[in-house]
């Protein structure tokens, strides 16, 4: 285990007034796969925009012994912080090979800029075969399916050195068999390298197959934390997902998954 | 070595400059009469300012609406130099300054009075002026149309500032009547024609610096910063500052083409620094192809040769000839006429029966690291 973890201490973010994340206190490990869970407009989105710059926000968030909170976008992603959009955002008329070469290069000089890219880059090739997309190098990402366009943004995080992972969506709109190639990717990604990942999910199937804790948000707060199971089992994160009252089995598993 | 890797790798390039510059230095001379010849170096100078356009806009996607004031910056520095070195040696002061008021030359005119200072002005005063403007604008993040606007709002500002200062930049009237350049008559026909060499020159270095920053990585950078800048934020790169290097390169080409532009046409004025002149020269890359390397530079030269044509034959027809040309260019090859073979070949493709496209096999993820 290394010293990178994401520690959030009374993070706070409001809009004129709204407070869209309210004083959340979370930490997220090395090697962990957290999933942030919670019905729509709980702070998901807006938690991960505070944490990668893009909103201002109070409070800290500290990371590998930085704060992040009032740094501006680029520099936190030069302490090694990454993220992803709910729609995929790959440089549709640049190759899967040029994508990631631009990735992986934030930190390059002046002369190698000013020069033509001779030969791929070794962590390029390593990342291509990662994410599976080693046949499709020099295809424009513009023609990839909606499902590679994510794995190609998976793969700039990686090459981009990011030991923080987070994932808006990441499994919106694929099919059942892409999700789980996606889920096995982020498992084998966060224990292999040791990295911190973080998803924003709504997909509760995806989160039960794959997580390997969750920090349930509900109304910019943390409403419960814990292991899939403990979660599930939550009679609060019940009530907000599924109403007041008693459930039966049946429903309770069909919004919250299977084996509750 | 097949035919193909023949057409489009390193010899072809230093192919296609070396007939560039036969054509230019050798057979262009050679056909045109001296008249033709100077006007030639004329529209070369708009190609210069083109391939700034090109990179910029093309392949950075800021809409530069008004290079006429690193055009104009570079135009007037190397005209005030040409007229204190016309000026009497006795006083020092330019014709046209002793004509209207007797105060002498203003104090921002004096260092001009240097060759050195003078070439070395060129580049530097647009390229500081570009990479000032350039990061007030992209740091706050103020691009597509509203930085058209306000690069527009510069180029008029910059004409109404020549013309309400007569006295010192010859106002509406410019600044013209150069008799030397470095010492050398603009009289003597092998002088033009030495600066018309010139001119070729700096237009087929520009184009290989051009060309050299698309191939390069930062070409690439460029192009992702074009079509998702917040996604090249997130990278870890700051896009200001990829976006202002690019308008700086365009600036130092505009202020290049203008200093050319003084000696080989003989007159600067606000007329040819204002919002029109900077349009035109955005037309002639949209109709060119923005996104290629020459159709900047073959767009340039074929509207500023259409523009001189058409207006000798009939005089009011080239304003309606320009805005037809561009409307059907935007509207039916976004791309200019660089990109008309690909799109007749799609039209081709769409009459023919439908062939079933190959589908292309989606790889699974392999087991990875």
């Amino acid at each position: 285990m290394n010293a990178d973890y994401l520690e959030l201490t009374n993070l706070t973010v409001s809009f004129d007034g709204f407070v869209a994340v309210d004083r959340v206190n979370m930490s997220v490990l090395p090697g962990d796969l957290r999933f942030l869970i919670g019905p729509n407009g709980a702070g998901k989105t807006t938690l991960i925009d505070a944490v990668s710059g893009l909103v201002p926000a109070t409070g800290s968030a500290r990371w590998a012994g930085e704060d992040l909170v009032g740094r501006k976008v680029h520099r936190i992603a030069r302490l090694g912080v990454g993220r992803t959009f709910q729609t995929a955002t790959v440089f549709e008329e640049l190759t899967v090979t040029q994508n990631l070469d631009i990735a992986a290069g934030a930190r390059r000089g002046v002369l190698t800029l000013a020069r033509r890219r001779t030969r791929v880059p070794e962590v390029v090739v390593k990342a291509m075969e990662t994410i599976g997309l080693t046949d499709l190098a020099e295809v424009p990402a513009g023609t990839l399916s909606h499902g590679q366009k994510q794995w190609l943004e998976i793969g700039m995080l990686l090459v981009q050195d990011a030991r923080l992972l987070m994932l808006d969506e990441p499994v919106a709109g694929m099919s059942a068999e892409e999700k789980d190639e996606t889920g096995r990717l982020l498992r084998r990604i966060a224990a292999d390298a040791d990295l911190t990942v973080v998803v924003v999910e709504h997909d509760m199937d995806f989160m039960r197959a794959f997580a390997t804790s969750v920090t349930v948000l509900h109304a910019g707060k943390v409403l419960a934390e814990g292991s899939v199971e403990q979660v599930q089992a939550d009679p609060r994160v019940q009530e907000v997902y599924l109403g007041p009252g008693e459930h039966s089995k049946a429903v309770t598993e069909a919004v919250l998954g299977e084996g509750v | 070595m097949n035919l193909k890797s023949f057409l489009t790798g390193r010899w072809a390039v230093v192919g296609g400059f070396v007939l560039a510059a036969v054509l230019l230095l050798v057979v262009a001379p050679a056909l045109l009469t001296p008249f033709r010849l100077g006007l030639l170096g004329k529209y070369l100078c708009f190609a210069m300012v083109a391939v700034g356009i090109g990179l910029a806009w093309g392949r950075g996607g800021m809409l530069v609406l008004g290079q006429g004031v690193f055009f104009g910056l570079g135009a007037y520095i190397m005209a005030m130099h040409l007229k204190l070195a016309d000026a009497p040696a006795s006083t020092g002061v330019p014709d046209f300054m002793a004509l209207i008021s007797s105060d002498g030359v203003p104090f921002w005119w004096e260092p001009f009075r240097s060759g050195a200072v003078t070439l070395v002005a060129i580049v530097v005063v647009p390229a500081l002026a570009a990479v000032l403007l350039g990061l007030a604008t992209f740091r706050r993040r103020v691009r597509g149309a509203y930085f058209a606007i306000l690069s527009q709002a510069l180029a008029a500002a910059f004409a109404i500032l020549l013309i309400g200062n007569p006295r010192s930049t010859g106002g509406s009237t410019g600044l013209n009547n150069f008799k030397g350049f470095f010492g050398f008559s603009l009289r003597d026909p092998a002088n033009r024609l030495t600066l018309y060499v010139i001119a070729v020159v700096a237009l087929l270095a520009m184009v290989a610096v051009a060309r050299q920053l698309m191939v390069s990585r930062y070409g690439e950078l460029l192009v992702a910063c074009r079509d998702a800048e917040e996604r090249v934020r997130f990278l870890g790169y700051d896009p200001a500052a990829i976006k202002t290097f690019a308008y700086a390169v365009a600036a130092v080409m505009a202020g290049v083409a203008g200093a050319l532009f003084v000696p080989i046409v003989g007159i600067i004025s606000p007329n040819d620094v204002g919002i029109v002149p900077s349009i035109g020269l955005l037309i002639g890359v949209a109709i060119g192809g923005r996104t290629t390397l020459l159709g900047p530079v073959l767009g340039a030269i074929a509207v500023a040769w259409a523009e001189t044509s058409l207006s000798e034959r009939f005089p009011s027809g080239w304003t309606y000839a320009q805005g037809l040309l561009f409307m059907l260019v935007v509207a039916f090859l976004p791309g200019g006429l660089a990109s008309l073979g690909p799109v007749l070949r799609g039209w081709r493709d769409r009459l023919r029966p439908a062939v079933p496209a190959e589908k292309t096999s989606v790889p699974s993820l392999s087991g990875g690291s």
